[in-house]
């Protein structure tokens, strides 16, 4: 059914999303561009889903029965199929968690509270960018605060990339952290990563990763990447809510303390102290989400049967469209890059004076879902001077017709506030 | 047609021509944010022993919230505090009515054009910005906070 080549049969692969083809209230057909918040859900990981509860459901690790044991290797082989696709050295590597934001703030955690030499302390730089999701922001201001620690950060350019040109500066030899994101949510700017993983690893500092928009577009090779850490959520990848991973390189995460404790993630317990499971267990307290990381599994099984490389080519193809018919539309003003190089699906932009929510209302109307707002990311507004923007994001099922009737609907827009 | 139950022409014509618009002299000073659209107001409250001299603002955000923060320029100024306060209550009434009431005009005037964003309620925040600055304003202003340094 779906097919393995490089060019993607998107009426194929829509109809395997059943929202896709909904009528609205207003009567009008739902033209989804808010994948960046979270994607859809194909029939087969609903299908998952259901089967995983109508005839699997049972906690994990622990029961001899039946349905444990099948429960336990559904939620195991999730693990794998996320090993796998993140080309992950080991299975073990893998920590499921609840979402990115979980994801990124058990490393700040980790590192608040480790030994040395990973230890942050009043006497460390720790180094993000100034396009991060609040998700990799407020995480490292925490740890900032509570440690002492310093907190740095990219800047950016006019065209919606970072500013690297004082790299050594912001990158020292006291850095102990550089977490930054690999796609931006806001600007779709695609990082340099070898540039900073470079530096950082000059200087003995960790890298941390935020793959959130980066795992669902392309192809994520965590061993490519020379990254310490890597983070992502299964939302927007096709899978439910509530299940997000952390990849973490196995020496660190055996030697970085847990943070939080409970079941599951211990070996022994007395009532003076306890020893801890070995990683990934070690990190994951209490009843994981075992419902969604088989559909974390399912998904990741639908996406490789279209093919990430064929998912990543057909996006771009729908962004160089998309950013040549958005610049055809007055007053209009892209907030990032203005051309499809080095550049995700997810396109924001401002419409002369008329506020995102405005637009944004006007779009509904129409059918069309976009995103308004500053996106979790407030700073990159700041940074260019804008209170919010408007965002479009584009996905495996969308289409150049969607991108049409969002243009059309700019226009509409337009002519009801001009 | 819906989106014009929501957008009327009242609203629009406060949105491009907003009225008392401007920070100014103040009692209080407050600065609000709605934090899931970045809307923003910066509110003062002038009172006049027990009547509201003034309300002036700043912000920047969609056009109902600005809408909104023109209409309560118009509809609270001059007015006693217990007068305005059932003002302030009747809006938030109408608000919080998912499109259940239509609002009394005679005490809400122009306020009453909001009626159609209370069925939206992702809008209805914004409606709400600058009358929740207000209340706060006043509040500060009644127990004499010094005025802030403008953000």
């Amino acid at each position: 059914m779906i097919p393995t080549s490089r060019t993607l049969d998107v009426d194929a692969i829509r109809k395997d999303f059943p929202v896709l083809s909904r009528i609205l209230p207003n009567g009008k057909p739902l033209v989804y561009l808010d994948n960046a918040a979270t994607s859809q859900k194909p029939r087969q990981v609903l299908d998952a889903l259901t089967a995983y509860y109508e005839l699997h459901n049972a906690n994990v690790h622990r029961g001899v029965h039946t349905l444990a044991e099948e429960a336990t290797a559904l939620y195991e082989g999730a693990r794998d199929a996320v090993a796998s696709f993140i080309n992950a050295p080991s299975r073990d590597e893998v920590v499921f968690t609840k979402n990115a934001s979980e994801s990124l703030n058990l490393v700040a955690n980790m590192l608040g509270w480790a030994e040395e030499p990973y230890k942050v302390d009043a006497d460390s730089e720790i180094v993000i960018t100034e396009m991060e999701h609040h998700s990799n922001i407020v995480p490292w201001q925490l740890l900032a605060q509570r440690t002492g620690a310093k907190l740095k950060w990219f800047g950016l350019t006019d065209d919606g990339r970072l500013d690297l040109s004082h790299i050594d500066e912001i990158i020292t030899e006291k850095t102990k952290v550089v977490s930054f994101v690999l796609v931006s949510n806001i600007l779709g700017t695609v990082n340099p990563v070898e540039a900073i993983v470079r530096r950082a690893q000059d200087v003995g500092a960790l890298v941390v990763i935020d793959a959130s928009q980066a795992a669902p577009h392309m192809v994520l090779d965590v061993q490519a990447l020379e990254a310490d850490f890597v983070a992502f959520t299964g939302h927007k990848m096709l899978a439910p809510t509530g299940i997000g991973v952390l990849w973490g390189r196995q020496e660190l995460l055996e030697d970085l303390p847990p943070f939080l404790g409970g079941g599951e993630m211990i070996e022994t317990v007395s009532m003076q102290s306890s020893t801890y499971a070995p990683a990934p267990h070690k990190f994951e307290a209490g009843t994981p989400p075992i419902a969604q990381a088989v559909g974390l599994g399912a998904a990741i099984e639908y996406l490789n049967g279209v093919g990430m490389d064929a998912i990543w080519a057909h996006e771009h193809r729908i962004t160089e469209y998309a950013l040549q018919r958005l610049q055809e539309v007055p007053d209009l003003r892209i907030i990032g890059p203005t051309t499809a190089e080095d550049r995700a699906a997810a396109i924001s932009f401002t419409l002369g004076d008329i506020h995102p929510h405005d637009v944004g209302q006007v779009l509904d109307e129409q059918g069309i879902a976009v995103r308004v707002g500053h996106h979790c990311a407030r700073p990159v507004c700041l940074r260019y001077g804008i209170p919010a923007t408007t965002r479009a994001s584009f996905y495996l099922y969308s289409t150049e017709a969607e991108v049409d009737a969002l243009i059309d609907g700019l226009h509409h827009v337009r002519a009801f506030f001009g | 047609m819906k989106l014009d139950s929501m957008y009327q022409d009242i609203i629009l014509d406060h949105y491009k021509h907003p009225h008392g618009r401007g920070l100014r002299d103040g009692d209080a000073e407050v600065h609000h944010v709605n934090p899931t659209c970045g809307d923003e107001i910066t509110l003062r409250v002038k009172l006049d022993g027990n009547v509201l001299a003034d309300v002036s603002y700043e912000g920047q955000g969609c056009s109902i919230s600005q809408a909104s923060a023109s209409v309560l320029n118009d509809l609270l100024v001059g007015k006693e505090l217990g007068e305005a306060q059932q003002i302030q209550e009747a809006f938030l009434e109408l608000m919080q009515s998912k499109g259940q009431m239509e609002g009394d005009e005679e005490v809400l005037e122009d306020a009453i054009a909001f009626a159609g964003v209370s069925k939206y309620p992702a809008r209805v925040k914004c409606a709400l910005l600058s009358w929740m600055a207000w209340k706060d304003a006043t509040a500060q202003a009644l127990a004499g906070a010094p005025v802030k340094e403008s953000a």
